[in-house]
């Protein structure tokens, strides 16, 4: 759990997000003193306590299998930044 | 000057046929166009658009609609750039989302809506929700209005700024650890953070899913009632949404609070508080009792793991709900070779500092290995989280504190150091991590500069009616909330 | 040293709902892109899921088929990873508290029956639709969203010709279910397979290899068809096989790795704080109990046993649900269900086919068939006469009493007309007549046919047999 074993790249690669070196650096050590701030937790007697999902207890919250109208597809591509033939274009996948 | 008024004076004046719904909208643009450019608060607003809307609202007037059917009918409302609004631009104080504009109303806006309110205007928050003084907006920090050198508080600070400077009679804001409720006390107007699950979220861009809440800001207690009341109700499109009637919130308002029970947290009252808020927080106090309420001390033995806590959740959380802003189906692209190299340069250059530390520090937590030592970890000490609060709340009917443990600090102050930015929500965080209901409300005034000092009144789970009782009573007592910004 | 097989099998079908996992656009194939798709599904910000109630019964009506345990408790969880096909960049799935999980599968294979346990089926949702070009690819919404169920079997599969027999049983058992229409050309139903290669006899699991994209049953056959030697080749070599995923190229007919999947995932699975745990009542249990049904293996087990149907038979029904009850109803009450099984599958199942209609359309109620069945077998018409019967029944619906009575068809066992017919069967026949005299049986025949025509096919013709050879040996 300490700074060392922060390793940043990999994290910023699962996280798609592009960092230059100095903000690698920057981010790095601001984390590490996040984690170490955080390491307070390991203290609390947390055995037999169930965690926390939701503030609320509730269960089996549903909807009934009916048919909505939904968007045009227009409308649905409208924010697209890349859009042909009612798709949203990318860059070529790779399988 | 009708941007001048609250809501309650606003509705009796229309209903009158003193003034209008236009000259009401036209007064907030144009005190907006006079003071904006000094606070800052709004990041865009459609003139054409609210003054159609105030036209509608006069065209219902006419044909005689009453405020009993539509009780914000002609009143303008503001929203924080993280609620949609059909047709406006959404942005979420970030760059990432481009020129993106919503193709559906949040059901808060429906429901403002259906209410008769004129819903305009955009305003600036911190990126995604993530901070605590707007300073994290991608476009500019908004000012506060009692002085512009320093922060108004945020993430909602837009929010907070618009109300205290009379530019919108009222804002609606998100709070996720204290976003309302700090920007309010830093800004002197009321800020409501209600019940998780008692407002919709659909609409609302997520932050953290499980702490987010959507709430207002107004300049009184009966608004911030009115408010609760409009937005308030399940919602079959939010599964967390509280299936529970809604009770009549401005009939809970009165000036005696006989019978009442209040709380003092003993571990709220400790180390880093400012000697001033101090001050008008136990001057608060000895107001309360002396308009009947009993105070007696509570422990929140927990709290002190609320910002630790906070910060593994709804990082986390953060980290999976900001996924889908990849440039895909929205967003400014910034093109790459393939998928991933398009992700990575999109979210690198859309995103800025404060989004990418607690993504990477979410996707930190979660990741292979070390979900039980963080995530799961933090879930429990978020249930000791709670059963305290809910503990607490078998003695007494509300508890009291400050909201922040300072007033307003300069801009730039904290940015340099994350943690301590963070640590100004202490007071506020552990409100959302037990789920209950809070508010903060205005309480006196450091000395100078003369800067709003913000009480903190956290409920039980529904627990609004006491926590707007409370406050109703209070500001009759004291008029602080009379008190205007300079700005104003 | 021998090697044998070890295959795990990850199936994904589509519900058959009308609407989306999480919001009302509607679930249907072939719409044009992008055009079955809200902001919930487009993962627009500030959207919610909320959980299909059909789809969660579909689901835990799967795991009751499947003889599975369906837990107190399940919720649903993020599955972190970025794809342009997944709108949130998060799958939505049920991760460590399934709705079912602990069953099993049995079906013929080889003679004999086998039992392949089921880790759990859960319910997730299924993703975008890629399109590729030369330099872009295009995605498609309208799949996104649609509630997708993962039956994920124990590593209990030991040949390519095992794992086909096993898909064709679950998806025998999912269609008649009324869980999936398992359409595969719709891309309802795509499998996954887990495959490593062991010394036989041993226990040890070798490096699981996992391949992807095959499309139909015969490409999972021919998949590991490949797979499994190319993995015994590699490890009798002294190569140590790695963990990897593959992908099915079925045009070359080969197994090649997938370049995309080169890292090891880490998918960050966490509960989805937007939506709530499932904790299914004893009333809400009842009610997607009682729409279990009878799974296709058993039925085709209680035809063989109940009304001693050959298996060849009984296999026929164990497919078409339909043409089962059509058949357990005639069969109802009769004394040889046998016969009647063969009217069905040998007659009626082809008139419809060459009508192109369905039991639907039909006409006339299964009893009627009994009725003629029963005509047959007590001699009042031959099975010749049987069969033109049934044409007429099949077009007018008419009963098969009424049809004989009407149309005169009763059988002629009159020995009186009978010899009269014979008579001038033989006077017309010199010839053949002659023939059987000296020995040709086959002459009778002739004869038989004659006498069968004289009474427009009234006839019986074992009477006619009889008195024939008495005429002519006299």
């Amino acid at each position: 759990m300490s700074a060392e074993k922060f390793d940043i790249h990999y994290v910023a690669n699962l996280a798609r997000i592009a960092l230059t070196p100095e903000e690698e650096q920057r981010l790095g050590s601001q984390l590490g003193n996040i984690l170490g701030y955080v390491e307070q937790l390991r203290a609390v007697d947390v055995s037999g306590v169930e965690p926390t999902s939701h503030a609320f207890p509730l269960v089996n919250v549903v909807r009934a299998d009916v048919r909505q109208p939904g968007l045009e597809t227009e409308e649905a591509l409208r924010n697209a930044p890349l859009k042909a033939n009612g798709l949203f274009m990318v860059p070529k996948i790779v399988e | 000057m009708p941007h001048r008024l609250n809501i309650s004076e606003l509705t009796a004046r229309l209903a009158r046929r003193e003034t209008s719904a236009r000259e009401a909208m036209q007064s907030c643009l144009d005190h907006i166009g006079r003071v904006d450019s000094a606070v800052k608060a709004f990041l865009s607003y459609d003139t054409a658009d609210a003054l159609a809307q105030a036209d509608r609202a006069d065209r219902e007037i006419a044909e005689g609609r009453t405020h009993a059917e539509k009780p914000l009918l002609g009143v303008p409302i503001a929203l924080k750039d993280v609620l949609c609004q059909q047709g406006q631009p959404l942005n979420c104080g970030s760059k990432i989302l481009g020129n993106y504009r919503s193709p559906y109303d949040a059901t808060v806006v429906v429901k403002l809506k259906e209410a008769g309110a004129i819903v305009f205007g955009r305003l600036n928050m911190d990126e995604f929700a993530m901070g605590s003084s707007t300073e994290n907006s991608a476009f500019f920090t908004t000012r506060n209005p009692w002085d512009t050198d320093r922060i108004p508080g945020g993430s909602s600070g837009g929010s907070a700024a618009a109300v205290a400077s009379n530019e919108c009679l009222a804002s609606l804001g998100s709070d996720t650890g204290g976003s309302i409720r700090q920007p309010a006390a830093l800004c002197g107007c009321i800020g409501v953070k209600p019940t998780y699950g008692r407002v919709s979220r659909y609409g609302l861009v997520a932050f953290a899913s499980s702490l987010d809440q959507i709430g207002s800001f107004t300049k009184t207690a009966a608004d911030a009632a009115l408010m609760t009341q409009i937005i308030s109700g399940h919602d079959p499109r939010d599964s967390t949404s509280l299936n529970e009637p809604v009770p009549d919130y401005r009939a809970a308002l009165g000036n005696d609070l006989r019978g009442l029970r209040l709380g003092v947290a003993k571990e709220f009252m400790v180390g880093g508080l400012d000697p001033e808020v101090r001050d008008s927080v136990d001057a608060a106090i000895r107001q309360l009792q002396s308009l009947g309420a009993t105070v007696e001390e509570v422990s929140l033995p927990h709290s002190e793991h609320a910002v630790a806590t906070y910060y593994i959740i709804a990082t986390a959380e953060a980290s999976a709900n900001l996924a889908r802003f990849d440039g895909v189906r929205y967003g400014a692209r910034v093109a790459g070779s393939d998928p991933t190299e398009m992700y990575e340069r999109t979210r690198g250059a859309g995103f800025g500092a404060e989004v990418k530390r607690r993504i990477i520090l979410g996707t930190y937590v979660l990741s292979s290995g070390y979900y039980d030592a963080y995530y799961l970890r933090a879930q429990k000490v978020r249930t000791l989280i709670r059963n305290d609060f809910l503990k607490a709340f078998e003695k007494v009917d509300a508890i009291v504190s400050p909201t922040t443990p300072t007033a307003a600090f300069r801009l730039g102050e904290k940015t340099q150091d994350p943690l301590q930015m963070y640590l100004s929500d202490i007071f506020t965080i552990s409100c959302n991590l037990a789920g209950i209901s809070g508010l903060s409300m205005p309480c006196g005034f450091t000395k100078s500069p003369k800067l709003p000092i913000g009480l903190q009144l956290l409920g039980k789970p529904l627990g609004e009616p006491t926590l707007f009782h409370i406050a109703h009573a209070y500001e009759q007592a004291t008029g602080w909330h009379l008190e205007r910004a300079p700005l104003a | 040293m021998e090697y044998e097989a070890v295959i795990g099998l990850e199936t994904h079908v589509q519900l058959r709902t009308r609407s989306k996992m999480w919001c009302g656009c509607a679930n249907e194939f072939g719409a044009d892109p992008n055009s079955n798709v809200c902001p919930v599904c487009l993962g627009l910000p500030g959207v919610l899921p909320v959980a299909n109630d059909e789809a969660l019964r579909l689901t835990v009506l799967t795991g009751l088929l499947l003889g599975c345990e369906i837990p107190r408790r399940a919720k649903f969880d993020r599955k972190n990873y970025f794809y342009p096909d997944v709108a949130k960049n998060y799958q939505i799935t049920q991760y460590d508290q399934p709705s079912t999980r602990d069953g099993f599968l049995e079906f013929e294979f080889e003679d004999h029956l086998e039992r392949v346990r089921i880790t759990r089926a859960h319910l997730e949702e299924d993703v975008a639709k890629n399109f590729h070009f030369s330099r872009e690819s295009g995605v498609d919404f309208n799949r996104a969203g649609v509630p997708l169920l993962e039956i994920v079997s124990e590593p209990e599969i030991r040949s390519a010709h095992m794992a086909h027999a096993y898909l064709n049983a679950l998806v025998e058992v999912l269609v008649h279910g009324g869980i999936s229409d398992c359409d595969m050309e719709k891309g309802m139903l795509r499998c996954d397979v887990n495959v490593s290669v062991r010394p036989r006899g041993t226990t040890t699991l070798g490096a699981k290899i996992e391949i992807k994209n095959m499309n139909t049953f015969s490409g999972v056959r021919r998949a590991l068809d490949y797979e499994i030697p190319r993995q015994i080749a590699a490890v009798s070599r002294g190569e140590k096989l790695r963990q990897e995923t593959r992908r099915w190229d079925d045009d070359a007919g080969i197994t090649e790795p997938m370049r995309s999947k080169e890292h090891a995932h880490d998918y960050r699975y966490l509960p989805d704080p937007d939506l709530l745990p499932l904790e299914p009542s004893d009333a809400w249990l009842a009610e997607v109990r009682s729409r279990v049904i009878e799974l296709p293996l058993a039925r085709k087990q209680r035809f063989a046993r109940d009304y001693g149907l050959p298996a060849g038979d009984a296999e026929v029904f164990k497919g078409n649900l339909t043409l089962g009850a059509f058949f357990e109803q005639a069969a109802n009450g009769a004394k040889n269900p046998k016969a009647i099984g063969n009217w069905v599958i040998n007659n009626l199942a082809a008139k419809l086919n060459e009508s192109q209609s369905t039991l639907a359309d039909l006409k006339f109620p299964p009893a009627a068939l009994r009725e003629l069945v029963e005509l047959v077998e007590s001699g009042k018409i031959s099975t010749k006469i049987a069969q033109e019967v049934f044409g007429d029944m099949f077009t007018s619906g008419k009963s098969p009493t009424a049809i004989v009575e009407e149309k005169g068809l009763l059988q002629v066992s009159d020995t009186g007309a009978l010899e009269t017919f014979c008579d001038q069967a033989i006077a017309a026949n010199p010839g053949p007549a002659q023939d059987f005299r000296t020995g040709k049986m086959a002459a009778l025949n002739f004869l038989k046919g004659q006498v069968m025509k004289l009474s427009k096919g009234k006839a019986n013709p074992s009477v006619v047999g009889d008195i024939l050879e008495r005429k002519l040996r006299a």
